[in-house]
């Protein structure tokens, strides 16, 4: 097991040298927007210069590379928040993208769970097409669809939520207060309906496949009733693929989504990369790169290894 | 032993079906093939089934709406009718009439009733409110009876529901044309019996805005009022009107109290001398256009026709789709039969490749390709390319695992031991075993690329909002901070790509029952 998660370690920070290192060559060779201010333009030529902005791509990258390891510098900041560390900019916004992502997560958790053990216990009735015909919709339809039909109708007919997330001056200054929650309940119910849907289709499918299988048969015969023999034993056995990938869209609540950031203007990671690329700002946009790979190939390796931890029959590695 | 027989004569001998041909006996039904069997189970599903009607709609519409539309083509814009709702001429006492509910003032509510009164006033006869009322070019459809509120400062204030044309709600526009115009317009005038030149206003005390054609009536402080010969002056009321008072108009006469339609602004010529005229843009429009305005599904942002760039963004969306769908097939498909088969280091090598390939993260790809290449190849290849270089991982992956199932089976090794070389072994014995796992996966990847170029437009990291093309995305951003005051900018793109997304993912899952029926209702 050991072996097998630190080969997966290994493999995932090979992945992820070889992206950064193209990522950087691809961006480093972008042409760079200078302000307009002449003093300013000066002051950022010589930070430049300074910093080995105009050394050829592999010393370049080879600094880039020096900066992480020995003072977790990933550059610096020039448009977006003048001469602040890359890392302090992203890492301020990732709290909003957590807290919204979160938020949707645990209104989704419950209720795709109890929707898709429904639709199951109650196969192939009308409650069970009625879901799944729900669920396909839900899936289907665009997020930003969702978004805009909150707001039109939470907002904008019954004037019951913000249009868009206050902002840290509005709520009081942290992003723990009931006003910053209340104004997040737009987003997070745009986001819920999707994830709701997945988690429901997944619970069905692998719930439906648990109720049949032999087991079952066995606990009926030997004398459990039908819910007994539900909970004790289907359900338990379902659970092992819902949990990880559960636990996976944990690690991927970091990276959010964009659009719904965009509509909604919540200061996140997404709205952070539209303006990095708007912007031109080089160093976000390659942390912001390097921070999405990251969570993305951690999440598959989170996702991966809970397997094998919730459910010990399965060996990790083994052919 | 009988020795009887021993010497028969070969004469003696005689076919038992001579003359007939010795071949096995012919089924008495058609054999079901593996896609005829795919069809029947896929025509049983009845969702999908629909579903596909819905998207062969859709595709008609998206490449029959611009052969239908005869008046005009994709690029024609109008600026002042933009943003307008839905309005057909056919269907107008449906409702379908490019009206909007909103509340007026009473200076509001006259103002829009004033359009409809100086449109029937354009003979200088003092037309009253009744007259406006029965016009055809009366913005008012309904108004409802005012509601009387307090405002921040505690005055009394009424406010009018009604329901409002937009489109003649634009009234009247000053242009300024050349002389030779001037004459057109009139011989048109003539000829169609429709009245587009109305008389100037006079720039006085008695207009707050000079700019605006639409004060064509006499106002203090935006309120009408009428005066008397000596100079006082009276303000006059919706209730006023109502009774039958007339607005009293401020036209711009010459000394012998003509009313002047034209005013001669500068330029040297005859012909190139410019005018100064005071239109109602509605027959202004027919005379530019030939054709009054109707748009079913309203006009865009920009003031384009809704419907023909609705229908260029879907065909742009399918035509993305498709392109990326068929390069996926092909690439997947060489990709992962040649891992699959080969297998060993070559398996081990191709797997790294795709697995750091899927690590990047799309939308980082995309924005990378945009930079780099939009300016090169333009924005839709290089979509493409973004689109591409990533999406055949899903399906290679599919056709490798399919190849591992496959290639050990007896009758490959059949194959391989009468002499069968690797290319015809991968591509005549295993690789159709995996065509209905692939057609699938290409299937379900339409509505996903669907999904990415409509979010990458939306999210402006992609530009394609040009004259000629535009995207659902672009069309949805474009009316994302307007649309609670123009719904249809909204309604009818999100509409369009729900639809599009639930017809391909139910036409997708239909696609992927047909053909692998075990897996029924598991999903992926």
């Amino acid at each position: 097991m050991a072996k097998y998660v630190v080969k997966r370690l290994v493999l995932m920070l090979f992945t992820l040298f070889v992206i950064t290192t193209i990522c950087f060559m691809l961006i480093r060779i972008l042409p760079r927007e200078l302000p307009t201010d002449k003093v300013l333009q000066q002051v950022i030529l010589d930070r430049w210069e300074a910093l080995g902005y105009n050394e050829p791509l592999l010393t370049q990258y080879w600094i880039y590379l020096r900066n992480i390891f020995t003072e977790l510098d990933f550059g610096t900041s020039w448009y977006i928040s003048f001469r602040t560390p890359a890392l302090d900019v992203l890492t301020s916004r990732i709290l909003p993208t957590v807290m919204v992502n979160l938020g949707s997560l645990l209104v989704a958790i419950p209720i795709g769970l109890l929707t898709g053990c429904f639709a199951a216990i109650k196969k192939n009735s009308w409650i069970d097409s009625c879901i799944s015909t729900l669920v396909i919709v839900f899936i289907s339809v665009p997020s930003y669809v969702y978004a805009f039909l909150v707001q039109y109708f939470l907002y904008f007919k019954l004037d019951l939520i913000p249009v868009t997330v206050y902002s840290l001056a509005d709520a009081g200054g942290s992003w723990f207060t009931w006003k910053m929650l209340y104004s997040m309940i737009g987003p997070i119910i745009a986001l819920s309906f999707g994830e709701i849907a997945g988690l429901c289709r997944f619970t069905r499918a692998e719930l439906t496949e648990t109720l049949t299988s032999d087991y079952m048969l066995l606990a009926r015969t030997k004398g459990l009733t039908r819910a007994q023999a539900t909970i004790r034993h289907a359900l338990k056995n379902a659970m092992v693929p819902i949990l990880p990938m559960i636990i996976g869209s944990f690690i991927s609540i970091m990276s959010g989504s964009m659009i719904i950031e965009k509509i909604f203007a919540i200061p996140g990671v997404g709205q952070l990369y539209i303006m990095s690329i708007n912007l031109f700002d080089y160093d976000i946009f390659m942390l912001d790169t390097i921070f999405y790979t990251f969570i993305g190939l951690l999440g598959g390796i989170v996702t991966d290894l809970s397997y094998g931890f919730i459910d010990p029959r399965i060996r990790m590695g083994e052919r | 032993m009988n020795n009887e027989y021993k010497h028969i004569p070969a004469e003696k001998f005689a076919f038992v079906n001579e003359g007939e041909k010795l071949t096995d006996k012919q089924f008495d039904d058609k054999p079901i093939g593996y896609f005829k069997d795919a069809w029947i189970r896929f025509r049983k599903n009845k969702a999908s089934v629909i579903a596909t009607v819905i998207i062969v709609c859709i595709i008609l519409f998206a490449f029959l709406a611009p052969l239908f539309e005869t008046r005009y083509d994709h690029r024609f814009m109008d600026t002042y009718y933009s943003k307008k709702g839905p309005r057909s001429l056919a269907l107008y006492d449906l409702g379908v009439n490019g009206s909007m509910d909103r509340d007026f003032s009473e200076k509001g509510l006259i103002m829009a009733l004033a359009v409809g009164i100086g449109a029937e006033d354009w003979d200088d006869h003092d037309a009253t409110l009744a007259e406006g009322l029965e016009s055809k070019y009366q913005p008012m459809l309904e108004i409802g009876e005012g509601i009387v509120t307090l405002d921040a400062l505690k005055k009394e204030k009424t406010t009018y529901p009604g329901k409002v044309d937009t489109y003649l709600e634009v009234g009247f526009l000053y242009r300024s044309i050349e002389q030779s115009e001037y004459q057109k317009i009139v011989d048109f005038q003539e000829e169609t019996g429709i009245q587009v030149l109305y008389p100037l206003v006079e720039n006085n005390e008695y207009t707050p805005d000079p700019n605006n054609a639409n004060y064509w009536y006499k106002m203090i402080k935006n309120q009408p009022v009428v005066t008397d010969a000596n100079g006082d002056w009276d303000y006059i009321y919706y209730s006023d009107l109502q009774e039958g008072v007339a607005l009293e108009d401020n036209y711009k006469r010459d000394a012998d109290g003509n009313i002047k339609y034209y005013e001669y602004t500068g330029g040297g010529t005859a012909e190139t001398a410019q005018y100064k005229i005071r239109v109602l843009y509605y027959n202004y429009y027919q005379y530019l256009n030939g054709f009054e305005p109707s748009y079913l599904f309203g006009t865009d942002s920009q003031g384009y026709d809704l419907m023909l760039r609705l229908a260029g963004a879907i065909q742009l969306s399918l035509f993305v789709a498709v392109c990326v769908c068929c390069i996926n097939f092909v690439i997947g498909a060489l990709y992962g039969s040649t891992e699959g088969y080969y297998g060993g280091v070559i398996d081990l090598t191709m797997e790294r490749i795709s697995d750091i390939l899927a690590g990047v993260p799309f939308i980082v790809v995309a924005t990378l390709f945009q930079i780099h290449l939009a300016a090169k190849v333009g924005a839709i290849p290089s979509l493409l390319f973004a689109f591409v270089l990533t999406g055949w991982i899903g399906t290679a992956s599919r056709v490798r695992t399919q190849f591992y199932r496959f290639k050990n089976q007896e009758f490959v090794m059949a194959a391989r031991t009468l002499g069968a070389s690797d290319t015809r072994i991968i591509w005549k014995h295993i690789f159709p075993n995996s065509l209905g796992t692939i057609i699938t996966s290409v299937a379900l990847a339409i509505p996903s690329v669907i999904f990415s170029e409509s979010m990458l437009s939306y999210l402006g990291i992609v530009k394609l909002g040009t004259a000629d093309q535009t995207s659902v995305g672009t069309l949805l951003s474009d009316a994302s901070g307007i649309w609670t005051n123009y719904p249809h900018l909204m309604i009818v793109p999100a509409i369009t790509i729900s639809l599009l997304m639930i017809c391909f993912n139910l036409f997708g899952n239909g696609l992927r029952d047909a053909f692998n029926p075990s897996l029924r209702g598991v999903e992926d």
